[in-house]
């Protein structure tokens, strides 16, 4: 009996460990929602979406410019990118010999594990100095870099689950390779693919480091993609460390701004996951 | 008879393992043609590359001629996938594409390799789903999904599928092994009725099967041919020891 006791003792000790744990993962979490939504709520009015920032000692003012910026960006890195990781997944599922691929498989997550301030680097060398100025072209490259590795090796994943019953189906009714391919077998893997891309724009929607020397960021509207732009983490990090406590209530809205769209891309990445189970 | 498909000094191999081993065999036009033998025999492997379905395995290499229409398949300029137009194959488990609905599953071939008008093909699609038995169970749910049918539908299904793009060779990899006995049996009558136009040539488990849709009979053992000729003959008075003993059920 006395064993028994113990045995139960433990039992519950250790589930205690494992709740206690559990939680501790999610109250970080909680604690930067709570506090981002209490720092930054207040702030957020129409002018917000509207604006673009005041002079410094005037008051008022948006980040409007970032907003659009950071949408123009995500825009042309996923134009470069998503082609790109998509069509490299093909060529891996579908294609490639067995050495190349691993060669271009061990390429693409060494490439995703590369530091983003790295990226932003390469970004500066290949097109910031040649072209003679910072850039949004040169900021959308290096987000870009950033998105093809976690865009291939997720539609690759995607493609090889399709079982190849499918592929032969298609083959036998004489449709050569490359329609299969992308009719039928991405078609079928359409939904996983749907949700890497949303994760991957999330990703690169919420990246500093490979802008500050790429597309640098300004204060107003940008009207050509070979000047600097403005993007949402950007201004966040230069009014963050301003002295003005006016562009830090901005920098606050802009950071809860940024959270609930990064919460809104993860969400849509689950709902499309899950659709892919029903069907 | 005019042999539509002539195979000649076959050698199939993946990698190390040599599958099939020099095979000729010659199949009758308008025929059915079945072939058997126990599991990994090469009976598929044979099967398949009579459309050149080898062609995607990159360890598997062919050897050998196999002429349709007396010009080999395997030729230097032949594209695999005009072959393969000609050549249709049907799968051992029921395979329609499940995001397409029946009427596009039916007209699939075309669908895929570019535009159809849409007159013809619903055309096709009544008459290819008439030729398998299919259309008065379907005709009022033309836009479901295909994998609401059962499963003896769904292969006539792929089977309808397969007829709409007119190939002059059906392959039929086990057709009714993941079926019931009354899917069976529609199938089987279906076959009896497509030899009028195709050319078929069948792999089978199934011994009583062979017997009731074939014209001929090939056994295969071991990768190799051991003997083939006309069905009846095959079932009643076989020539070589080792096709009694397995139709008798001795071994396999």
């Amino acid at each position: 009996m006395k064993s028994l006791g113990f045995r139960k003792l433990k039992n519950a000790g250790m589930t205690l460990v494992m709740v206690a744990s559990t939680v501790a993962v999610l109250i970080p979490l909680i604690l930067i929602f709570v506090h981002i939504v209490r720092m930054g709520f207040s702030s957020i009015s129409l002018d917000f979406f509207t604006q673009i920032p005041k002079p410094t000692g005037e008051t008022g003012g948006g980040m409007a410019n970032g907003m659009a910026g950071s949408f123009i960006l995500i825009a042309m890195a996923s134009a470069l990118g998503i082609p790109i990781g998509i069509f490299g997944a093909i060529y891996l599922a579908e294609y490639g010999g067995k050495r190349i691929s691993n060669v271009i498989r061990f390429g693409a997550d060494v490439l995703s594990g590369i530091p983003s301030i790295i990226t932003g680097m390469v970004a500066y060398t290949l097109l910031v100095v040649p072209l003679k100025g910072f850039s949004a072209l040169a900021g959308a490259f290096a987000l870009a870099l950033i998105m093809i590795p976690i865009v291939l090796r997720t539609t690759e994943e995607q493609l090889k689950m399709v079982p190849d019953s499918l592929r032969e189906a298609s083959l036998a009714l004489g449709v050569p390779l490359w329609r299969t391919s992308l009719k039928v077998t991405l078609r079928s893997a359409m939904k996983g693919v749907m949700t890497g891309i949303l994760l991957a724009i999330a990703r690169i929607a919420g990246e500093t480091a490979p802008l500050l020397f790429t597309a640098l960021g300004n204060q107003f509207w940008s009207r050509k993609l070979n000047e600097p732009i403005a993007a949402m983490p950007l201004q966040i990090f230069s009014f963050a460390i301003s002295p003005y406590e006016d562009w830090h209530r901005l920098a606050w809205a802009g950071a809860l701004v940024l959270v609930t769209l990064m919460f809104g891309l993860s969400l849509s990445a689950r709902y499309f996951g899950r659709a892919k189970k029903q069907s | 008879m005019n042999t539509k498909v002539k195979i000649e000094d076959l050698n199939v191999y993946f990698g190390q393992n040599h599958a099939v081993k020099e095979v000729t065999l010659g199949i009758p036009d308008n025929t059915v043609t079945a072939i058997i033998g126990p599991s990994g025999c090469g009976k598929s492997t044979v099967l398949r590359s009579i459309n050149r379905m080898h062609d995607l395995v990159p360890a598997a290499r062919v050897t050998g001629k196999i002429l349709l229409d007396g010009a080999d398949i395997y030729g230097k300029n032949v594209d695999p996938v005009s072959i393969r137009r000609k050549v249709g194959m049907v799968f051992q488990k029921p395979n329609p594409f499940p995001a397409m609905s029946i009427h596009d599953n039916v007209i699939a071939g075309y669908k895929l390799n570019g535009r159809v008008n849409r007159a013809e093909a619903d055309e096709i699609v009544e008459s290819s789903l008439k030729r398998v038995a299919l259309w008065d169970e379907v005709k009022d749910r033309l836009k479901h999904n295909a994998m609401d049918l059962s499963g003896g539908q769904q292969q006539r299904l792929c089977i309808a599928r397969t007829i709409a793009v007119k190939p002059e060779v059906i392959l039929m990899d086990e057709p009714a092994s993941a079926l019931d006995p009354i899917s069976t049996l529609k199938i089987e009558e279906l076959i009896e009725e497509l030899k009028e136009k195709y050319t078929i040539i069948i792999v089978t488990h199934n011994m009583q099967q062979a017997a009731r849709v074939s014209d001929y009979t090939a056994f295969f053992y071991l990768g190799e041919l051991i003997e083939c000729g006309e069905t009846k003959k095959i079932f009643t008075t076989p020539e070589i020891k080792q096709t009694e003993d397995y139709i008798t059920g001795r071994f396999g």
